[in-house]
């Protein structure tokens, strides 16, 4: 079986060559986040169906969220895809050690992200805006649903950006151990693509939770 | 001699590697397919004892056996176990990951580890669903319905729904495998009208596996929390919605039902041809029937729902969408034949699956039409119409497909030939079996016995104790094979690589295959099916 397998290690034997298997590797994380999109897609439609049923509830929920760290969280969700993509530029022109470097800013900016929505979800708690007896907003028709979604699709996506924040922990092990160069690094790019996905998400979740029906 | 033989014998897929971690950690598509192989068959025998119970009970108008509460648990197992954990997987996890490389001509699956993961799952996904079924039990149906399922529903629901929720998430990476493999992994000249139509049905089967799955897992966290936590998404007297949860349930569940049909026709297409000699009649329009099924299949779910209470434009647009998606299946249907006329017809143990399929599956999609239309359906709803209606297609169709597969391709799989009479055999009991058992439920649902109650009137009895006898015949139809399959492994007469000489890169490879399956990548120069006519095939004997 060896001497099927040709040119770069990192080949599998169903592959012709290197790029053979980088582009399809890449094709494939295309295709999974096409199926995050329908699964985030079905949450994000129950939102909109209830936020139509129950605006009032809607709105009056809204305004309880907490703006100020959903804003900073976005700022710094947004950087952490800059440095990463800058890693992965520094990573095409052979710049390792640099990648690194990028690599490990991006998981400080996720778990900077992790620690924000946990102050927030102290806050939250603290003002009885969970779900159940003793809910800040009970008198609301709706509000309660709309907390619902709000834990749903934060906590859903936070589970998202950990399994992120450990898939760049392995490329930073991987760059370590000398696995990949300028002409390979595909499992880098392959997480590049989940990551600026994850953070796509939120860009929808922000206004969504933090800005519609705040002003009126 | 026999020592030389020995040497001279090359390693295949089976004798590469004796441990269990060689099974267990393999990347190879081959034997990952028979892992599969393994689990779906013991959850069929598990659903099917369940079906059994089930059918014994209806012997008396009171229940003969069983509680109504045990019954609730059994119909819910039943379904549950064969939905989700049999005939979703069937074809695509066994015969589709051993196959579909050996077909394009590729060495493996674009993304082994991704495969070996996707069993992974599957186990644990079931093993949580079984615990959740035999500990506790379920007695919602296999539809979940809300607000039942999430307020008033005794047992496991929430541990049956992990276990359908992990499970799925290997259906979307195995659907995810086969999109980019067929993509990306075709062999020199296989374009994609060269592709055995199996290919076809694959994708498309793919297609609906990865858009659809999510939509469900999805569906299923929002009804856990509205179990576990009591707050109102889904029942109306919490403040949600039960209607949102069938539309979303359905948007899933009816796409799947073409999760569960189209490999099946993938194959009938395979078989048919090669038991034929003749080259497919409408090859294009059969690939594309495939595409236009499940693309169509995604905007018909509202024909589960005309009378729960959605508005009648809507079941209006429904219906209309749901006889369209009959065109396609009938063009499939209406192309077997053209490719049996004038045949050289072999009626070997895979044809006659593959005969019953085309038989059973068009009365289940002809009644399929009588409940797309909304007057019928008002009539027969949650009725044994239902129930015979899609056991016809998944039982009788889908099935005696998966049947007809494994037998076609067990001389690839295992090396060995199995015992043509008793193949025979079990087809044709099958066929009789099945229709013993089912049909009379058309009759039983056409003059009002209502699906899923343990009790009925006096006057359902003669024709229910007929279903129940032809359910004995089915179970022993289907115990057949694995007596006999299992003895062709140790006994079987040695296959050559080619038995039923067919067209078809997998068979241009040995049986079993090699590791790496091809010794060297094939280049096809000819479109599939390329059979000569039948006199040039006399003229050379």
């Amino acid at each position: 079986m060896a001497e099927i397998r040709a040119g770069h290690p990192a080949v599998g034997m169903q592959y012709e060559d290197l790029r053979h298997q980088s582009d399809t590797a890449l094709v494939g994380m295309w295709l999974f986040l096409a199926t995050e999109i329908l699964f985030f897609g079905a949450l994000l439609f129950a939102y909109m169906v209830y936020r139509l049923w129950y605006p009032a509830g809607f709105v009056a929920a809204v305004r309880h969220a907490n703006v100020l760290i959903g804003t900073i969280n976005t700022a710094i969700l947004l950087t952490s895809s800059f440095t990463l993509t800058a890693g992965l530029l520094l990573a095409r022109v052979g710049d390792m050690r640099r990648l690194v470097w990028a690599c490990l800013a991006t998981m400080a900016l996720g778990l900077a992200f992790i620690g924000l929505k946990a102050v927030e979800y102290v806050e939250d708690f603290h003002e009885h805006l969970v779900p159940g007896a003793g809910f800040a907003l009970a008198e609301t028709p709706g509000a309660q649903i709309f907390y619902l979604f709000y834990y749903s699709a934060t906590g859903i996506h936070l589970v998202h950006l950990a399994i992120g924040i450990g898939l760049v922990a392995y490329i930073v092990r991987r760059t370590r151990r000398g696995d990949f160069s300028a002409r390979y690094h595909t499992p880098a790019e392959v997480v590049g693509l989940y990551w600026s996905f994850v953070d796509i998400v939120w860009l929808f979740l922000y206004p969504l939770i933090y800005l519609v029906g705040r002003g009126g | 001699m026999s020592a030389e033989r020995l040497v001279a014998e090359p390693v295949n897929y089976l004798t590469d590697g004796w441990t269990i971690r060689s099974w267990l950690l393999t990347h190879d598509h081959k034997r990952i397919g028979l892992l599969y192989l393994a689990s779906i068959t013991g959850f069929f025998f598990l659903g099917g004892a369940a079906a059994a119970l089930i059918r014994f009970n209806l012997l008396t108008p009171e229940g003969a056996l069983v509680s109504a509460e045990t019954y609730n648990r059994l119909f819910t197992m039943h379904g549950i176990i064969m939905v989700w954990f049999f005939l979703v997987p069937a074809v695509p996890v066994t015969l589709g990951n051993f196959i579909v490389p050996l077909m394009i001509g590729a060495r493996d699956l674009a993304f082994p580890r991704l495969n070996l993961f996707s069993w992974y799952l599957f186990m644990i996904g079931g093993l949580v669903a079984l615990y959740a079924l035999f500990f506790g039990g379920v007695d919602t149906g296999w539809t979940l319905y809300t607000p039942l399922s999430t307020s008033y529903a005794k047992g496991h629901v929430v541990a049956a729904v992990v276990g359908i929720f992990i499970s799925g998430f290997s259906s979307i990476a195995t659907g995810l495998n086969f999109m980019i493999t067929i993509h990306r992994l075709r062999a020199p000249g296989m374009t994609w009208f060269r592709m055995p139509l199996f290919l076809w049905s694959l994708y498309a089967t793919s297609v609906i596996m990865v858009l659809a799955t999510p939509v469900l897992a999805m569906t299923l966290i929002l009804l856990s929390l509205e179990r576990l936590f009591g707050i109102g998404i889904f029942d109306p007297a919490l403040g949600g919605d039960p209607l949102l949860f069938q539309h979303l349930f359905w948007f899933y569940s009816h796409p799947a039902v073409y999760i569960m049909i189209l490999p099946g026709m993938g194959v009938v297409s395979e078989i048919v041809t090669t038991f034929a000699r003749k080259k497919v009649f409408g090859y294009k329009f059969i690939a594309w029937a495939s595409i236009a099924i499940a693309v169509i299949g995604f905007f018909v779910w509202g024909h589960h729902m005309f009378v729960a209470g959605q508005s009648l434009y809507a079941s209006l647009v429904f219906s209309i969408l749901s006889y369209l998606v009959a065109v396609p299946s009938a063009i499939k249907v209406f192309n077997w034949l053209g490719t049996l006329h004038k045949g050289t017809i072999r009626f070997d143990a895979p044809m006659l699956y593959a005969l019953g399929f085309i038989g059973l599956f068009t009365i289940g999609g002809l009644t399929g039409l009588f409940l797309a239309s909304l007057v019928v359906d008002v009539h027969v709803t949650q009725t044994y119409f239902i129930v015979a209606h899609f056991h016809y297609i998944m039982v009788g169709g889908m099935v005696s497909a998966f049947f007809g597969g494994l037998h076609y391709w067990w001389p690839k799989i295992t090396g060995r030939i199995y015992p043509e009479m008793w193949g025979r055999v079990a087809a044709i009991l099958i066929f009789f079996g099945f229709n013993l058992t089912f049909f009379p439920q058309f009759i039983l649902g056409y003059l009002g016995m209502p699906r899923r109650y343990h009790s009925y009137a006096p006057e359902f009895q003669i024709l229910n104790i007929l279903s129940t006898a032809g359910s004995t015949i089915l179970a022993a139809a289907y115990l057949l094979p694995l007596g006999y399959l299992t003895w062709s492994l140790v006994w079987g007469e040695r296959a050559p690589a080619n038995p039923w000489r067919a067209t078809g890169l997998e068979w241009r490879t040995p049986s079993p295959p090699p590791t790496e399956n091809f010794a060297e990548i094939p280049t096809v120069t000819e479109e599939a099916y390329n059979y000569p006519p039948p006199e040039v095939a006399q003229q050379h004997g």
